[in-house]
């Protein structure tokens, strides 16, 4: 089979390479950057996967089909997070409709239980 | 035509057609398993948005130091795997078996702290449930927290333990003298397992352990 054979030294930089983004990550994660934390912590972890997804997992020298399938993947895991969040998101952007995601800070009228009829339980 | 090796199927053309095939199997599986921790990440995301303050407080109560060390021994796990396979490539059996007994030496190592670390949330009562107890303003989303971190990490963890198992298969295949370099497609397809389960442990520690930590 002619399969490419990657070098020991390309292994051990991709290997240092994401050493050194883990530390990165733990460090800005002490820093207060506002908002733009966690989109941070997920670039990285974004560049990280994809490293690990070209070398370690030979995609780069894998075939077009290979690529397809691995970008297929990816793609549905988008339109999963995509259609999820774009529903808990917008909830609460119409007037008058409570936002389910953040229900400490919407003050819904409380729900009220109709006193009920009939005969009291014995004690 | 040169005699075909024993290990081809008779309804391949040849070992690289077969190759191929296996290798977008092993893919398809994988898109399976995305989709899989894809959900558990959704239901993270949708809780966290609705009480991000909730979630960082209770992030606080996890190790850095320990989720540290584990994330550094599955990159190195994720390079002898690597190796593992290389070494399969240039049929090298003796260095086939070193590169798996270290991955399976590594990934052992995480499993092990992944104990400690389940035991210490055990005796601060962190687990989700009847006895769950936390100090803090937050303790009904603590708990979601706790609920996401036992199942995202305790999936990952059965994962890992699905992976040594298959290493120690490859362990015993390549002592038998299975593998050469026209034959190695199961290394190959657990190499693919392995680092994809580093993959989900990338997106894991960061939004486990370090959330709101200024």
């Amino acid at each position: 089979m002619s399969h490419t054979i990657l070098s020991k030294k390309l292994y051990c930089s991709i290997f240092a390479a994401l050493l050194a983004l883990t530390l990165v990550t733990v460090m800005v994660a002490m820093i207060d950057l506002g908002p733009l934390n966690t989109p941070l912590a997920l670039g990285i972890a974004g560049l990280k996967a994809t490293l690990v997804i070209l070398y370690f997992m030979h995609v780069r020298y894998s075939s077009r089909l290979t690529w397809m399938f691995v970008g297929a993947g990816f793609f549905w895991l988008g339109i999963l997070l995509a259609l999820t969040l774009s529903d808990f998101l917008s909830r609460g952007w119409l007037p008058g409709y409570a936002s389910s995601i953040a229900p400490e800070q919407v003050t819904t009228r409380p729900l009220e239980i109709p006193p009920q009829p009939g005969p009291s339980k014995p004690e | 035509m040169s005699e075909a090796h024993p290990a081809l199927a008779h309804h391949f053309e040849d070992a690289e057609q077969q190759h191929e095939a296996a290798s977008l199997g092993m893919w398809a599986f994988l898109i399976t398993e995305i989709m899989f921790f894809g959900g558990l990440f959704a239901g993270y995301a949708v809780y966290r948005m609705k009480s991000p303050e909730g979630f960082a407080e209770a992030s606080h109560h996890l190790d850095i130091a320990l989720g540290g060390v584990n994330t550094a021994v599955l990159i190195a796990s994720s390079l002898t795997m690597a190796l593992t396979v290389r070494a399969a490539q240039m049929g090298s059996r003796r260095f086939l078996m070193l590169f798996l007994i270290l991955t399976i030496a590594l990934g052992s190592v995480f499993l092990g702290v992944k104990v400690v670390e389940y035991t210490h949330k055990f005796e601060e009562s962190l687990i989700p449930g009847r006895h769950f107890n936390f100090e803090g303003m937050y303790s009904r989303t603590a708990e979601m927290f706790f609920f996401f971190y036992f199942a995202m990490t305790g999936m990952h963890a059965l994962h890992m333990i699905i992976g040594v198992g298959l290493m120690l298969a490859l362990l015993v295949m390549a002592h038998r003298g299975r593998f050469s370099p026209e034959y190695y497609s199961p290394v190959e397809l657990s190499g693919l397992y392995w680092h994809f389960v580093y993959i989900v442990w990338i997106f894991l520690f960061p939004l486990l352990y370090l959330i709101g930590r200024h």
